[in-house]
């Protein structure tokens, strides 16, 4: 398979998260849809690696991920205590920082 | 020599110590009596520097002076900072670390009444001015005479002020302040001019640019004459005059330091200091001659019609600055500051016999003195020591220095000021024999006993307690009266040669002239041949005009109020409804600008998403368009 083929299912894939992200009303969707488009930057970072022959990406790709668990922990432990104290894990109602 | 310099900068340094340390340590200063005596310590040494510092000093008129670097820039210093001590500038150190170590002796009798921080405060203020007035002598350049020049005013201002809970106190230091700035700009605008025309504010390096004629002269006149008006501020001269009779309301000693001796003597000295930059503008030096002897007449005719003993006394200092500046003015600076020095040794005296006199009396009024000669005997002497070298009589201080300044005159070609002198030094008689017959001769004035001083509670109990000043006060007089009567003797007797002819009728011109003042006071205060009223009614004009002081001050104040304040309202107005308003609006636009853009900020973080990721995308498409 040519590397486009890869690159757009990344595309795709970003744009789905992207869509998620600003659409879900759910603060626990908002982080899934974060999950996705890191992954699609993850396959473009495996894609170019595998296509350039330079194992650096993939390297990169680990750390990705890794990073990625802590960011989802944080992010859960965030929701739950943000659940607790306000009773409510919807986006438009945390808007503590209205102008 | 540097010699010479050195010891002028330890005369120099040792007030600038006595004030830090009383600055600066609290407790010190507070104490009163003890912070007195440091101060006189530190003065002594001062004046014993400075006796060396003169005996050591050269007849050469400028020696290369101690100097610091103090503005630094790609052609030599801009400013130093330094001292320069020849012949003048160590003579006149001497007079001021004498005057200024007599009157701090004096004051200890003269404020012993004085609450102790107020009398800390008092001597800490003396200091200072020791140090600035040093400094102002034995300043190399322009721009340490200006700062010194300011300092000494600052502290006039301070010390005239010294009983500010008084409201005339207070309003005349302010009044004494702003007169002399007026002329202070002046000067500050002449010594700015001549650098952009010179190049340098230093004495020596001016002397020899006007030595070697590489000044340029077109509009030199401009620069002299607005360095004349700093010192027409500061020397009291018409039409600036007007503050030194307001002046009195400091205490007396501060008179004697300050409003007679060396303070006011300043603008003498600068133009004595430049007297060859001015020799190049006749011009100028024609309208110092003029305006010197209309002050001296003008303040002379004040004189007489004043019944403050210190107001008589501050007249005559603005008479005899007037003197002095005519002397100037006809080209012998050195025949006014002659006048100078001996003026400083007798009106000192004069003063200080005035301050014992009011703290017996407790009252400033001669009419309410009378037959002193009988219970304060020594002061009545000294005080007629000083009233004779005033009056010009031989053999007393000020006759040598005044005849040579009438002769400087006439020998200038100035007939119209030799006048106006002439008449002066009568009147200049006159009234101080009037006071001298009024307050000290003839009988007790009635009602004394029921006036006991506002100022000086407890100083003076009344008639039955009039006594001669205590040591403190009499050290200083008889000093003074005994330089005064020396000072006389010496001149009667060796004879300074003279830089010009004075004709042989001048002499007894001048000791006619004395005694005839004399003898109409005489006749009038004391004999009272001549009723006082009628010779009054006989000058019916010039007194009314003399008591309404000339309607100077009045004047000042109509152009106060008229102009100063209208343009001030002027100004206020832009002030406020231009340069504010312009300031308001454009504050009242950020106001409304930020609560329009307040309602972007949702809180929503999805929006901010949404906006980040439209952003991008413009930014993709606006990288990536064809062109």
């Amino acid at each position: 398979m040519p590397l486009q083929a890869y690159l757009t299912l990344a595309a795709v894939l970003f744009a789905i998260g992207l869509f998620g992200v600003i659409t879900r009303r759910n603060t626990v969707g908002i982080l899934l849809g974060i999950e996705l488009m890191l992954n699609a930057v993850n396959i473009n970072l495996v894609a170019f690696a595998r296509f350039n022959g330079d194992p650096v990406g993939m390297i990169f790709t680990v750390f990705t991920i890794s990073i990625t668990v802590a960011e989802v922990a944080v992010g859960l432990a965030l929701v739950i205590l943000i659940f607790r104290i306000r009773r409510t894990a919807i986006a438009d109602h945390l808007d503590l920082l209205k102008g | 020599m540097t010699d010479s310099a050195e010891f002028a900068l330890y005369c120099l340094l040792l007030p600038a110590g006595a004030f830090l340390l009383l600055a600066v340590v609290a407790p010190l200063r507070r104490s009163g009596r003890p912070a007195g005596f440091i101060s006189i310590v530190f003065s002594a040494a001062a004046l014993g520097w400075a006796v060396r510092a003169w005996l050591h000093s050269s007849r050469e008129m400028f020696q290369p002076p101690l100097l610091w670097e103090w503005i630094p820039a790609e052609a030599g210093p801009l400013a130093t900072v330094g001292v320069l001590a020849d012949a003048d500038s160590t003579i006149m150190l001497v007079l001021v670390a004498l005057i200024s170590f007599l009157v701090q002796v004096y004051s200890l009798g003269y404020l012993d009444h004085e609450p102790a921080p107020a009398l800390g405060r008092y001597y800490a203020y003396q200091s200072l001015f020791a140090f600035s007035m040093m400094g102002l002598v034995l300043a190399p350049n322009f721009v340490q005479l200006f700062i010194c020049w300011e300092l000494v005013g600052l502290c006039s201002y301070l010390l005239i002020g010294y009983w500010y809970q008084k409201p005339e106190a207070a309003r005349a230091a302010v009044k004494a302040f702003w007169t002399t700035k007026a002329g202070d700009a002046g000067l500050l605008i002449g010594i700015v001019l001549l650098w952009q025309r010179a190049g340098t504010f230093d004495f020596v390096e001016l002397l020899l640019q006007v030595d070697s004629g590489r000044l340029p002269l077109e509009g030199l006149g401009l620069v002299t004459f607005c360095i004349y008006l700093g010192a027409v501020g500061k020397s009291a001269q018409f039409p600036l005059h007007v503050w030194l009779p307001d002046a009195m309301e400091g205490p007396t000693p501060v008179s004697a330091l300050i409003h007679a001796a060396t303070m006011v003597t300043a603008g003498v000295y600068l133009l004595k200091r430049t007297d060859w930059l001015f020799a190049l503008t006749p011009d100028v030096l024609v309208l110092v001659g003029w305006v010197g002897a209309f002050t001296a007449l003008l303040a002379a005719t004040l004189a007489c019609a004043q019944s403050d003993i210190k107001r008589v006394l501050a007249y005559s200092t603005v008479s005899q600055l007037g003197y002095m500046m005519a002397a100037i003015g006809a080209g012998f600076a050195s025949a006014g500051f002659l006048h100078l020095l001996t003026h400083g040794l007798f009106k000192a005296l004069l003063f200080l016999g005035a301050g014992a006199v009011i703290h017996a009396v407790g009252s400033n009024d001669i009419f309410q003195m009378g037959g002193l000669r009988r219970r304060m005997p020594r002061t009545t002497i000294v005080f007629l020591v000083g009233t004779l070298s005033l009056a010009g009589i031989p053999l007393f201080g000020g006759f040598f220095s005044k005849e040579e300044i009438l002769g400087a005159v006439w020998a200038g070609g100035l007939a119209g000021p030799f006048a106006m002198l002439v008449l002066a030094a009568f009147l200049t008689a006159f009234y101080m024999f009037r006071v001298v017959f009024i307050a000290f001769f003839g009988e007790p004035a009635a009602g004394r006993e029921a006036h006991a001083g506002p100022g000086h509670a407890g100083g003076a109990a009344g008639g039955a307690h009039l006594h001669d000043a205590p040591p403190s006060m009499a050290l200083p007089l008889w000093l003074l009266a005994a330089m005064s009567v020396g000072v006389g003797v010496l001149f009667t007797v060796y004879h300074p040669e003279p830089g010009f002819a004075a004709p042989g009728w001048l002499t007894p011109l001048a000791v006619a002239v004395a005694v005839g003042g004399i003898a109409l006071a005489w006749l009038t205060y004391h004999r009272r041949v001549v009723d006082a009223e009628r010779l009054a009614a006989a000058f019916g004009l010039v007194r009314e005009a003399a008591q309404a002081k000339f309607w100077l001050d009045d004047l000042f104040e109509a152009l106060y109020r008229g102009v100063l304040l209208a343009l001030s309202s002027a100004v206020g107005w832009v002030d406020r409804y231009l340069v504010d308003g312009i300031v308001n609006v454009l504050s009242a636009w950020t106001l409304v600008l930020g609560d329009r853009l307040r309602r972007m900020q949702s809180g929503q973080p999805q929006d901010y998403v949404y906006g980040v990721a439209f952003g991008l995308l413009l930014l993709l498409v606006w990288v990536q368009w064809p062109r």
